[in-house]
């Protein structure tokens, strides 16, 4: 061990610099694919979930029980070995054409974040006054369109620092993706390392680009936040 | 216009609304006054279905609020309400919040919803805080940008719940001066208030509650010279010297 020579230049130029940013821009589409998904469908849930129609209701209890409570790579397996077995022949030559690999973890990275999303954005909404959705039925709007322009612009605002956390998460658990032959950041760091042996340049590389993400993930949010969700705290 | 025949409406075993039959005809200025709890809240809430009722017949603008055809977020786009705590929503401006239903359920084009917002603004004084959010604002003028908010609907019937209950004393004329404006403009007014110099220069007529019943109708001149009911006498008593 004492005698490994460190060699930073495999990692800041050359073949595996750029195996590494292709990593890197497939962890970042992965991310940002997800997040916005993730965030779709997370609010999609959480009114499911708060419905008056009990079947509604019940789904959605049903699918934040289920994906909030089994392992990611669980889903992450079950995606890619899994669905294709369950799906229509036209579905799946559809899928084999495309990037196959990367549609089943963002899937499973949409769904397993989502249901925490969920959960966060309905105890958001729970916070809210109940004299708003008052209010706003009062002005003429439906339940819905009270809950999308009254209640849940109101519930994220309050609820951006758990989001941030579940954007962070998912941002890091993209690395699973290497498990199905996602070719992201760790999936490259992997292989710099099984042809460098620079394994500690590699990972150390691959670790900073990961706090850099996810720092500019959360200033990012911050950011939109104070632009645009807050600007009253600006004025 | 608004017609009750017969309304009644529980909690529970509360019976919060007890046989109500009232007339309220279109452009008229109706105060209802009585003691805390007496139902006057529930009663003005179930005429735009935020309570429905249990018993009865009510009509309102034509409709049947217990015809199940009746479409309930049609009849309460042509209704406004005006709370005691105003709920403004907190996280649009004074345009926005005057804005969002013209636009959402009336498909107004923007320019002219904010046009209208302007006026209605200019109209309660407030044309200066067109781009504030409502937590920038005073109580009343939070009051007057929700009546603002309500007129912006071209409302038929204007609701108003103890609307300057919630406010400073200095603030409570800013925005009686705003409703004894809309006055005599033809919308019929329901006002639930505790101010009784409001109801004996703008009301048309005073209904006495108590215990969720309507003990007592009368033009306001009659009911403050001479309240027939013991319970509108003691009420108008302690409300004309509070301290006792
Ligand atoms: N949602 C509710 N559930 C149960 N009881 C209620 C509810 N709203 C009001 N009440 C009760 O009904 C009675 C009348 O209330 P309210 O109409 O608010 O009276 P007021 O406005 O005259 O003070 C009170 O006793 C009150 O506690
Ligand atoms: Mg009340």
């Amino acid at each position: 061990m004492l005698t490994y020579q460190f060699d930073w230049s495999v990692v800041t130029s050359g073949k595996y610099f750029e195996w590494l940013v292709s990593g890197f821009m497939v962890t970042l589409k992965l991310s940002v694919v997800g997040i916005i998904l993730a965030f779709i469908v997370g609010l999609l849930i959480a009114v499911m979930r708060m419905s008056h129609f009990r079947p509604v209701r019940w789904f959605a209890l049903a699918y934040l029980e289920f994906f909030r409570n089994t392992p990611l790579l669980v889903q992450i397996f079950f995606w890619y070995f899994g669905s294709y077995k369950i799906l229509p022949q036209a579905v799946n030559d559809w899928l084999n054409s495309t990037n196959f690999e990367f549609a089943a973890a963002v899937i499973a990275l949409t769904i397993y974040t989502s249901a925490f999303i969920a959960e966060d954005i309905r105890s958001g909404v729970l916070s809210i006054p109940k004299e708003q959705m008052e209010a706003a039925r009062s002005a003429g709007f439906s339940y819905l369109r009270s809950m999308q322009y009254i209640i849940l612009p109101q519930a994220v605002r309050i609820t951006v620092p758990p989001l941030v956390n579940q954007f962070l998460n998912l941002a890091k658990n993209s690395s699973l993706a290497m498990t199905i032959g996602v070719m992201e950041l760790t999936y490259q760091a992997r292989q710099v390392e099984s042809y460098t042996f620079k394994g500690f340049e590699a990972f150390t590389a691959a670790t900073i680009v990961y706090l850099v993400l996810s720092t500019s993930i959360t200033a990012l949010v911050h950011l939109y936040d104070k632009r645009v969700l807050n600007p009253s705290r600006a004025v | 216009m608004i017609q009750f025949a017969g309304v009644h409406k529980w909690f529970n075993q509360l019976h919060v609304l007890n046989d109500i039959n009232l007339r309220i005809t279109p452009g008229e200025v109706l105060v209802v006054c009585g003691p805390s709890g007496s139902g006057k809240s529930t009663l003005i809430r179930t005429i735009n279905q935020l309570e429905p009722i249990d018993k009865g017949k009510l009509v309102v603008d034509g409709m049947d609020l217990l015809d199940k055809k009746t479409d309930i977020n049609k009849l309460r786009a042509e209704i406004g309400f005006v709370f005691q705590q105003f709920n403004l929503y907190p996280h649009l401006s004074v345009l926005g919040n005057i804005t969002l239903a013209p636009l959402k359920i009336r498909k107004m084009p923007k320019k002219e919803a904010e046009e209208q917002a302007m006026t209605l603004l200019a109209r309660v004084g407030l044309a200066e805080k067109r781009d504030a959010y409502p937590s920038q604002l005073s109580g009343g003028q939070q009051q007057r940008v929700a009546i603002a908010r309500a007129l912006a609907m071209k409302p038929k019937i204007m609701l108003f719940d103890e609307p300057t209950s919630a406010l400073d004393p200095e603030m409570i004329g800013e925005v009686l001066a705003v409703m004894q404006g809309l006055a005599g403009t033809g919308i019929t007014m329901v006002v639930v208030t505790h101010e009784m110099g409001f109801a004996r220069e703008v009301a048309h007529r005073v209904a006495f509650m108590d215990h969720g019943v309507v003990l007592e109708e009368a033009k306001p001149e009659e009911f403050f010279r001479n309240p027939q009911h013991e319970r509108a006498q003691q009420f108008l008593k302690q409300l004309l010297s509070p301290m006792h």
